[in-house]
């Protein structure tokens, strides 16, 4: 798949007097989080970067030192020039185990009741599509996904739960998400993952990145527990495809 | 070491946060007034990055297990090293035994108790500040915390420091304009420069303000935050994000704080008022 390099008519802005924000127009697009992408792994060896910041429509640099906007401008305008090419960037389609057991997906029948679907039908829908993720917040290890199918579309619980288990599964608007951590949340969960999302003991604490996409893989409890375990015990490995 | 004999509502080791991870979606941390913590570790003539305590409401009380020299920075609670009464920002040897612990408070909210060396707890993604879900989230009563062996200390003997009231009392926080700032109209642009005051709502994430701008403004695409960002919300309430902000969010950023005003505001309490000066 080819796309069109530098189509894009950025915007740069100061952000406080020690950062850059970079935006491209304003839409959740496929195209554009790869051009973002492309453009933030092309920078980030440039001098006196600390941090970058991947969100839907920008790119949030942050220096250490910015002496200049202007020319640091002109020079990042330079690099998007030159940005590599997305056929040369790996990316990958991560294959993650979700049981969507009852006993885990607390709101599936309600989600199944509510759009008129049986709850097989629910499961298939929502395992069907591999979803871009766009990027990471919100928590650590929270992953941006877009694809959901609309069909499934379900607006926030108005009671949020205060406590929602890691590794849960949820439905909230047009999104779907993983939480990587025990937290109060609104979505509707409709299962549950053994995958730890956000493990310090790594040196790469997530293993997913703004880019790569993952697919949901529908596991029965009995192996939802037996890869709990590996994943206790740290000999687990994910499974994933090269893109 | 350092035993902690209390840990009142919140206290933490902070150095200067994790940077380099927010792509992970991990939030910066680090000590909310870094200027004082800073200067903690300048006086002792450690490392800017080593860690520090930084304790909330001066509400907290330490043993130390062996001799060091320690160094009390930030909001002034009346620090006492066993029975006596305890200068700021300076340089103090304390010995086996010794107790630091607080009393009234004078000015200020977070109080930096600086040790050399600095405080040797985990090191987590490149830095010891505690985070949720990444370290320990507060420090508890009982918690013992390695420091380094002592070394000589040679005072500047003809050197002092003064440290500013006005970090502390002075209402106005320099800012920038946010990058959503030129969506506001003249007479929200006005409003937004009059005063506000300190909601009870504040905390390591942000503060919120007690007083409304009026707000039309479209919520926005969600993008990044900073220490410092100053988004309006959807009811006209602002709030100024701080250390433990998340890397994202979706409200309209209208302002930015300098990195400076980010340390005087988190000295500020509930209740006081404050100023948005743009430079």
């Amino acid at each position: 798949m080819t796309i069109n390099l530098n189509t894009y008519n950025l915007t740069y802005k100061p952000f406080g007097s020690l950062a850059i924000l970079i935006e491209w127009p304003a839409r959740i697009d496929e195209a554009i989080i790869r051009d973002i992408v492309a453009f933030e792994k092309s920078i980030t060896n440039d001098q006196h970067i600390v941090d970058t910041i991947i969100a839907y429509n920008s790119l949030t640099i942050r220096y250490q030192f910015l002496n200049s906007f202007d020319r640091t401008v002109l020079r990042l305008k330079g690099l998007y020039e030159e940005k590599q090419d997305y056929k040369k960037q790996e990316s990958k389609l991560w294959q993650i185990p979700v049981c969507y057991n009852q006993k885990f997906g607390l709101d599936l029948a309600e989600i199944a009741k509510t759009k008129n679907l049986s709850v097989e039908e629910v499961v298939e829908l929502h395992t069907a599509p591999s979803y871009l993720i766009y990027f990471l917040g919100f928590q650590p290890g929270f992953l941006y996904l877009g694809g959901l199918n609309t069909q499934i579309h379900m607006p926030r619980k108005s009671n949020p739960r205060l406590r929602v288990q890691k590794g849960s599964v949820g439905i909230g608007g047009e999104q779907t998400g993983v939480y990587p951590q025990d937290s109060a949340g609104g979505w509707n969960i409709l299962g549950k993952s053994p995958i730890n999302f956000f493990d310090i003991t790594k040196p790469q604490p997530c293993f997913a990145q703004a880019g790569d996409r993952i697919q949901f893989v529908s596991v029965d409890v009995e192996t939802f527990e037996q890869i709990y375990e590996e994943v206790e015990k740290g000999i687990y490995e994910l499974k994933f495809q090269e893109l | 070491m350092i035993k902690v004999l209390n840990a009142g509502i919140y206290c933490s080791v902070q150095d200067q946060g994790r940077l380099g991870f927010a792509k992970k979606g991990i939030p910066q941390g680090g000590s909310l007034d870094s200027y004082s913590a800073e200067l903690a570790n300048a006086l002792l003539k450690n490392s800017p990055t080593d860690a520090v305590i930084e304790i909330t409401f001066g509400l907290g009380k330490f043993e130390f297990t062996h001799d060091t020299y320690i160094c009390i920075t930030g909001g002034h609670f009346s620090p006492k090293l066993n029975m006596s009464s305890m200068r700021m920002n300076r340089v103090y040897e304390v010995n086996k035994n010794d107790m630091l612990s607080f009393g009234k408070r004078n000015y200020g909210a977070r109080v930096y108790l600086g040790i050399q060396g600095g405080i040797q707890s985990e090191m987590v993604l490149q830095s010891r500040s505690f985070a949720s879900g990444i370290t320990q989230l507060r420090l508890e009563k009982g918690d013992e915390l390695h420091i380094k062996l002592m070394e000589t200390y040679v005072e500047d003997a003809f050197s002092k420091v003064k440290v500013y009231k006005d970090h502390f009392e002075a209402a106005d926080l320099e800012c920038f304009p946010g990058p959503e700032f030129d969506q506001l109209n003249e007479s929200q642009k006005e409003r937004l420069f009059e005063s506000f005051t300190i909601s009870e709502d504040n905390n390591r994430v942000g503060y919120r303000l007690n007083e409304s701008i009026e707000n039309d403004l479209a919520p926005i695409l969600t993008s990044a935050v900073l220490p410092g960002t100053v988004q309006l919300t959807p009811s006209g309430k602002l709030i100024v994000l701080l250390r433990d902000c998340q890397v994202t969010g979706g409200y309209p950023r209208v302002l930015q704080l300098t990195e400076y005003a980010v340390s005087r505001l988190s000295q500020r309490i509930a209740g006081e008022e404050m100023r948005f000066e743009v430079r």
